[in-house]
């Protein structure tokens, strides 16, 4: 069990984080103290044309100095500075967090259609992978993951995230069962533009784990949902597919549904099936991904975890119980669920 | 007749819990929930003949184990309302979630609109304790799967096509379920048939379909005049044979 709440404004109007906090929290039952996060859109506008790097420190010497050694060697770091935190009873701070705004040096990437976002991959699979006592947990541009292991509200009040306004938002109350809860496994994963937030397990994680890592993605968080991030990093950033088709190869239909389809959507997902069959996800799962003009909600194939959609104005909101959509907005009044394994997107139109 | 109202903003389950129990205690006949907000396990294990009113959404597993009350939700419902009731009534005005009616063992459950996935799962009877889930609305795949007895009616008010989800019934072995209209051939799961129902059966089921009606002010002529497909099962022991070698 976990709880996920995600809402995206389509016109880009910006909300502060204190209702998707009361929205979380509300679900606290969903989770257990373990982990809790928020990933915000449009929170760095003063340096919204560079990477914000967010790193969590054992210490600040040795790590550091090869966090920024790195970061040195691939760009400028333009600003830094310690991510404001404010003391809680039930968070001791083992790790500080600390955050760039970097500019990557693009002619030292060939070979890449996105030299700039091939850059700070690099620089996070690196630095997750090798220096010891450092963690990247938030990489893209004007976008912002805050968490920690904690309860929701707890989590909220140590970033404080009634001082961050975001477009969007997606927030995670977490509740491990297969591996410890700690501030690296806390949700939403980020990588570049990619945020996701996950309820469930994801039972083929060591498929779709050798898969991506075949592409040079390391799995280093000792949990399931990161393999969603780079997946969707994969199949969107670097394949090209929409944000719908990648989710239909991550959560394709039945055979016998592709069967009773018309023959042209039928290849479509078929082919799909075919070639993205170790990228397939199996297992009990909700999902929630945003990027920074989307937020894509999806359930497994036969719905074992709960996902519900509300829409109202320019709003879409993703949540795991109603009652955490009518927090942040009293007077909503469509509110679904969908399908399941059927995406559901709220885009921007500005 | 006493009526206690509690405004539920802002309190955990727990207490809410509590004050409804010490309200039934203090010998009140209905109580009024307001302004409830996603708090689980609302009248749970509660034993007596109130009626409670919430304005608001419950959180899941609403009178779950209860016996005797009558729970009326003006809202929409979480996960699994009616979850291993035993006795009493609840009816939704709104839509509820996944797994509703949940190895319901007695008592009603009445939804207006729609259900989510995996609605009366695992039902179950025995002599006189028969639980009853109707749907008004329709409801997404699995419905009645491992159904081990009781009864679930469902309307489908707005919908006139074939019922389309899968899963139908996957792995019943007691009771029956009634769609109204047809139902495609292959969202029949595991161990469930198909045939319409006869005027005996729809006897059988009058009472039910006057019940709902009058709960959400609808004229019961259609429902009644319809045609429907019961659902049953081919055997009490579908799975026969697939863990043992008999």
């Amino acid at each position: 069990m976990c709880g996920i709440i995600g809402v995206i404004d389509k016109q880009r109007e910006l909300m502060d984080g204190s209702s998707i906090r009361d929205a979380l929290s509300i679900m606290d039952e969903r989770g257990s103290g373990e982990g809790a996060g928020y990933a915000a859109y449009g929170v760095y506008p003063d340096y919204a044309d560079l990477y914000a790097i967010h790193v969590f420190y054992d210490n600040l010497v040795e790590p550091k100095a090869q966090v920024e050694d790195l970061l040195e060697t691939w760009g400028m770091i333009e600003h830094d500075e310690e991510i404001p935190t404010f003391e809680q009873a039930g968070i001791p701070k083992i790790h500080t967090p600390w955050r760039y705004f970097f500019r990557p040096k693009t002619r030292l990437m060939q070979r890449s259609r996105t030299p700039d976002d091939e850059i700070v991959k690099h620089i996070v699979m690196e630095v997750n992978k090798s220096i010891k006592g450092a963690l990247i947990f938030s990489s893209g541009k004007n976008i912002g993951v805050f968490k920690a292991s904690g309860w929701p509200e707890e989590v909220a009040d140590f970033y404080r995230v009634e001082k961050y306004e975001g477009y969007l938002w997606l927030a995670h109350n977490r509740y491990p069962t297969n591996t410890p809860g700690w501030w690296g496994g806390a949700h939403p994963f980020n990588l570049l533009n990619w945020s996701v937030v996950h309820n469930g397990e994801i039972t083929s994680y060591g498929t779709n784990r050798r898969y991506i890592e075949s592409f040079g993605y390391d799995c280093t968080m000792y949990t399931d949902t990161e393999v969603v991030a780079y997946l969707m990093d994969l199949l969107v950033r670097r394949h090209g597919l929409t944000q719908e088709l990648a989710v239909r190869a991550l959560a394709p239909p039945f055979w016998e549904e592709i069967e009773r389809m018309p023959e042209d959507i039928q290849r479509l997902n078929t082919a799909l099936r075919l070639t993205y069959g170790s990228a397939m996800m199996n297992g009990p799962f909700a999902i929630a991904v945003a990027s920074p003009d989307s937020i894509v909600g999806f359930s497994d194939r036969i719905k074992l975890r709960p996902l519900v959609i509300g829409e109202h104005d320019n709003k879409v909101f993703i949540s795991s119980e109603e009652a955490a959509i009518r927090t942040v907005d009293s007077a909503i009044k469509n509110i679904y669920m969908p399908k399941a394994g059927h995406p559901i997107v709220g885009r921007t139109v500005a | 007749m006493t009526t206690i109202t509690i405004d539920a903003a802002g309190i955990h389950y727990t207490p809410l819990n509590k004050q409804i129990r010490q309200a039934v205690r203090d010998g009140a006949s209905e109580i009024i929930l307001k302004n409830v907000m996603g708090q689980r396990f609302i009248g749970d294990g509660l034993i007596g003949n109130v009626k409670i009113t919430i304005h608001g959404v419950p959180g899941g597993d609403l009178g779950m184990f209860m016996k005797g009350p009558t729970i009326e939700v003006f809202g929409n419902a979480d996960h699994a309302p009616g979850n291993t009731m035993d006795e009493g009534t609840i009816i939704i005005h709104g839509a509820s979630g996944d797994a509703t009616a949940h190895s319901m063992r007695g008592g009603k459950v009445f939804i207006r609109d729609d259900i989510g996935y995996r609605g009366g799962i695992h039902m179950k009877q025995y002599q006189d304790k028969r639980p009853v889930l109707i749907i008004g609305g329709t409801a997404k795949a699995f419905l009645g799967e491992y159904m081990a007895g009781g009864l679930v009616i469902m309307f489908r008010i707005q919908d006139e096509e074939p019922y389309a989800e899968m899963g139908l019934a996957s792995g019943i072995h007691g009771g029956e379920i009634f769609i109204r209209g047809a139902v495609e051939e292959w969202t029949l799961g595991i161990g469930s048939s198909a045939r319409p129902a006869t005027s005996e059966d729809i006897d059988r089921i009058k009472s039910f379909i006057s019940e709902f009606s009058q709960y959400y002010g609808i004229d019961p002529v259609k429902l009644m005049n319809s045609s429907y497909t019961r659902i049953a099962p081919v055997s009490a022991r579908p799975f026969a044979g697939k863990y043992t070698w008999e």
